[in-house]
């Protein structure tokens, strides 16, 4: 494995690993700062503890029982539909069809909700912030499962695969203690746009080499051009993009993808959608 | 059964999220592409280009879907 390929690898497993531990964090900084700091992170650790079982029990399962072409056919499936929901929102987003996502905005609907919330104790910890913080470290932590064990199986490179995205959720988790607060400067909607064109670029490329265990020899479909089609069906799905942006972008709005960065806004809150 | 109920959701919102439409595009595009390899046709240099090429057109046809409404 090339150098240049362990750095891409390196680089696309942070990316998209770093998106997901932001939401994961808003979600446990909201039930800690409004409910409880105990039952969040009490949640949290469940559900790291939860999601460690499970990519025990499915990395097992993948590697034992499943031939290589259907696990690509399986994962690559699953990463088209995550990367062409990020790159549909990217797209309407962009347009001006959706407003654009923000963390800010998040929070305080996580925080208002929370308040809203009746308090049920159960085993000593208030139910509402241990369940929503478990239930969205889980399910964010099994994209994340699920991100490196398709990019690293596939690559043949499993620990830089696990460190690309180990080191996206420590400098997450450190920059969440030092502000927390949401990752409100975090470019989001560039990240997403980025991380939609990434997963649907490898979701296609794997699902499609996958669709080969239903021929008779069972054995992957060859790219024309190998690995470097990669760069192809990458610029493929950016063309695309772009088009559909134009295409369906309404008057006299501007891109917000490629808008310059705007100063923070008067309430100090600073607002993704003037910085990315 | 309310965890069973939780437990499909879940799985729900994880695999499908949004929108469904998302979902569906792929598993009609790949469904062809399934059947067009099942017939013989992996062996050919056009097979991956024109099942991306599917992905892509199920892809537009969901996304205009969803601003049309």
């Amino acid at each position: 494995m090339s150098s240049g390929t362990v750095v891409g690898l390196a680089v696309a497993t942070f990316v998209a690993s770093f998106v997901e531990f932001v939401e994961a964090l808003t979600i446990v900084l909201a039930m800690g700062m409004t409910r409880s700091w105990k039952s969040a992170w009490a949640g949290t650790l469940t559900a790291l503890v939860a999601l460690a079982a499970f990519t025990a029990a499915a990395g097992y399962a993948l590697a034992t029982w499943l031939p290589e072409a259907a696990l690509q056919l399986a994962v690559g499936t699953l990463l088209l539909i995550f990367g062409l929901q990020w790159l549909r929102k990217a797209v309407l987003r962009s347009s001006g069809r959706k407003a654009l996502h923000d963390e800010a905005e998040e929070f305080a609907e996580q925080t208002a909700a929370a308040r809203r919330a009746a308090g049920e104790t159960r085993l000593g910890l208030d139910w509402f912030a241990f369940v929503v913080s478990f239930k969205g470290v889980f399910l964010e932590g099994v994209e994340v499962v699920f991100i490196i064990i398709t990019f690293g199986l596939n690559a043949h490179n499993m620990p830089v695969a696990v460190a690309g995205a180990g080191a996206a959720g420590l400098l997450v988790i450190g920059l969440g203690a030092a502000a927390a607060r949401p990752l409100t400067r975090v470019p989001e909607n560039m990240l997403k746009y980025a991380v939609g064109l990434l997963l649907a670029t490898f979701g296609s490329f794997w699902a499609i080499e996958g669709l080969g265990v239903l021929t008779p020899g069972r054995h992957s479909v060859s790219w024309p051009a190998g690995s470097w089609s990669l760069l192809v069906v990458l610029a493929g799905w950016l063309l695309l993009s772009r088009v559909l942006i134009a295409a369906l972008r309404r008057n006299g709005r501007p891109d917000p993808v490629a808008a310059p960065a705007a100063p923070e806004a008067a309430s100090g809150r600073a607002i993704v959608i003037e910085e990315v | 059964m309310r965890y069973v109920t939780g437990f499909l959701r879940f799985w729900y919102d994880f695999v499908v999220g949004d929108d469904w439409k998302i979902a569906a595009a792929v598993a009609v595009a790949l469904g062809l592409g399934a059947v067009a390899a099942a017939a013989g046709a992996a062996g050919s240099a056009l097979f991956a280009p024109a099942v991306v090429a599917a992905v892509a057109a199920a892809f537009v046809v969901a996304l205009l879907a969803d601003v049309r409404r």
